[in-house]
């Protein structure tokens, strides 16, 4: 039999098929963040599996992306198979799958802000923050610094198209950004 | 209107009638509970709550007010599709997954003014029976969540919101449901699968229209930000006073969102149909960047069929240039585009067509769900087509395989992402055919015949 490891298994994920054996020893949700995912899935009476998409933003504002042992946690949680967790993982661009920099940067791409220049500032930023975006394809589409400090993406549309180029880092958004310098020198 | 102060430099353009937006910019305005009433807020909920829930229903088909969110599909009527001795829960969900290229309105009236969207709610949930709703709202919005769910706990401690409201015995919850960055959420089939805690995959109508069964196939009414807004406009001024805003059939405000090569790019709140496109670019927005000249215009949000700058269009017995285009849904439908979700997105002459096409066709490649093949494989395609062009490895052929390609998506999927994705794609070749085999390579079309430019052409290379 294949050994449970935590080297990435290309095909099949035999870790979310077995969940006894799976990282719940070194994965860990503190209690208030539990809290929070507790109070999230009242919002849902009819069902559980509707607080899939709340829960994963819960762990995701605290970890920072979602592994695989979160996965199983969540599934555990609100009663589900692994799977049906998974694919809702694996579906959506605003859930992280690796772990993002201390903050997370999206440039807008779509065509108000790439009129406006937004192809241009996701260089500069890139320029400031060296993060080398060379490896960045659809499947993994965030490249870190390698301090760790910064990771950046594109994201579609963020609806704010009269005031581009515009970005988010982290929660915090920003309009019309001319100055990459400028924005990065706020996040220490 | 004319009491109002607004924040200095972002005053409303005399042509503007601000009913939504009324406390955007305002000047001391905050997005708390006590300023709402102060303004009158809620006043329309208590008279509402005073009314039969059929009298809004009623009201509201009188008043002609269509969806904001795109379709443009009578409120009244999409309500009416209740069943009638309908024993299940009903619930109502706030579209604010606001994610069509070129449309920021939504985004105003969820940071500014959140009371009027959780009034709007609440009265359009009081006329369906709802007793459950959720604000599903797209995940880039963090801070409008928050400011959203603060809303809610304050509408809560005054009695508008939980059980037995205002004495009327009528109970209801909203909820704030987060997306996760996927535009399919703002299809209401796609938005409801994501709400149960699924992939957004959109659901076949018929059966599934929300109507009948949506959320938990129970019935379920899908509206737009704005759209839920203007029910408590419509609660003001009764529908038949709220109609004679705007044009027949084109009824009420619309809010215009500009962007793209237009000295001043914003948000601006007209009634239907009042402005020409050439009084909106030229007046409202301060007209077209220095030296240049309009190329194209693409009307409704970037899945809306794009307007050459130098066409004319025949509608009725009258021909008109882009410029005297009314801005209302009937009349855009008629030169063969929409009003869409009212986002205007102006390109000027210093742009290349290939490129405007390319940026589309690359986001609804990243956007297309993968459930129905055509969709999947075809917008990929013309993304990678495009993407050729653009790099100057396309041949003139490879125009017409891009518009082979967009015409066999639309009309064949389950949802109207087909229609978005294809749109584009086939006005901008429709319009702009020169223009896009001028940016190929004649010396390229025998290529057409090695292993490599095969594999690219079946969109794997």
């Amino acid at each position: 039999m294949r050994p449970l490891t935590n080297e990435p298994c290309l095909f099949a994920k035999p870790t979310l098929l077995i969940r006894k054996f799976s990282f719940s020893m070194s994965f860990e949700v503190p209690a208030d963040v539990e809290a929070k995912v507790d109070e999230r899935i009242t919002h849902y009476p009819v069902s559980k599996r509707s607080a899939v998409l709340p829960v994963i933003h819960e762990l995701q504002h605290h970890f920072g992306f979602i592994s695989e042992p979160a996965v199983e946690w969540i599934a555990e949680k609100l009663e589900l198979e692994p799977i049906k967790v998974l694919e809702v993982v694996t579906f959506y661009p605003g859930i992280r799958q690796s772990a993002p920099g201390k903050y997370h940067i999206r440039v807008c791409r779509t065509l108000s802000c790439a009129m406006a220049g937004s192809y241009e500032l996701m260089e500069s930023l890139c320029e400031t923050a060296k993060i080398d975006r060379s490896g960045v394809n659809h499947h993994n589409p965030i490249a870190v610094s390698p301090d760790g400090k910064f990771s950046i993406e594109f994201a579609e549309c963020l609806a704010s198209c009269g005031t581009g180029p515009v970005c988010l880092v982290n929660d915090d958004f920003y309009e019309a950004v001319e100055d990459a310098g400028e924005l990065l020198g706020k996040y220490k | 209107m004319s009491d109002l102060k607004y924040i200095a430099g972002k005053e409303p353009h005399p042509r503007e009638r601000r009913m939504i937006f009324k406390n955007v910019d305002r000047e001391g305005w905050d997005q708390s509970i006590d300023t709402y009433e102060k303004d009158g807020g809620y006043e329309m909920l208590k008279k509402a709550l005073k009314m039969e829930p059929g009298d809004i229903t009623s009201e509201v088909k009188a008043g002609g007010l269509r969806g904001r969110g795109g379709a443009g599909f009578p409120t009244g009527v999409k309500w009416g599709f209740l069943p009638p001795n309908n024993e299940k829960p009903v619930y109502l969900i706030c579209n604010a997954d606001e994610s069509e290229p070129g449309t920021f309105k939504d985004r105003y009236i969820i940071h500014q003014d959140p009371h009027q969207l959780i009034e709007g709610m609440v009265i359009s949930c009081f006329a369906v029976n709802a007793k459950l709703a959720y604000i599903y709202i797209r995940e880039e919005f963090p801070e409008g969540a928050a400011i959203l769910e603060k809303a809610i706990e304050e509408a809560h401690a005054k009695g508008y919101l939980g059980k037995d409201i205002l004495g009327t015995g009528f109970d209801l919850e909203i909820y704030v449901h987060r997306g996760a960055g996927a535009y399919i959420c703002g299809e209401e089939t796609g938005l409801i699968e994501s709400l149960e805690g699924k992939r957004p995959y959109p659901r076949i109508k018929p059966p599934y229209f929300p109507a009948a069964m949506g959320l938990y196939l129970c019935p379920t009414i899908v509206n737009n930000v704005e759209t839920l807004c203007h029910v408590k406009h419509i609660i003001e001024l009764g529908g038949e006073e709220w109609a004679k805003i705007g044009k027949p059939n084109n009824t009420g405000t619309r809010l215009l969102c500009v962007s793209g090569d237009v000295q001043k790019p914003g948000y601006y709140e007209v009634e239907v149909g009042s402005l020409t496109m050439g009084e909106l670019i030229n007046d409202v927005c301060g007209g077209l960047k220095e030296g240049r000249k309009l190329l194209a215009v693409i009307p409704g949000g970037s899945s809306a069929k794009v307007l050459r700058g130098d066409e004319t269009y025949q509608v009725g017995d009258d021909e008109l240039t882009i410029w005297d285009i009314p801005m209302d849904f009937d009349t855009l439908a008629a030169c063969g585009s929409m009003a869409g979700s009212g986002g205007v997105i102006v390109i000027d002459d210093s742009r290349s067509i290939s490129w405007v096409l390319n940026n589309i066709n690359a986001f609804y490649a990243h956007e297309s769900c993968g459930q129905c093949t055509p969709c999947r494989e075809g917008s990929l395609w013309m993304k990678k087509i495009t993407d050729r062009v653009v790099a100057g490895k396309a041949s003139p052929q490879d125009i017409d395989t891009l518009y082979g390609v967009a015409k066999n998506i639309d009309g064949r999927t389950i949802c109207a992402f087909g229609e978005a994705c294809s749109w584009p794609t086939e006005s901008f070749v429709e319009k702009f055919k020169d223009e896009l085999v001028a940016d190929t390579k004649p010396e390229l079309s025998d290529d057409i015949l090695n292993p490599e430019s095969e594999l690219a052409a079946a969109g794997l290379g």
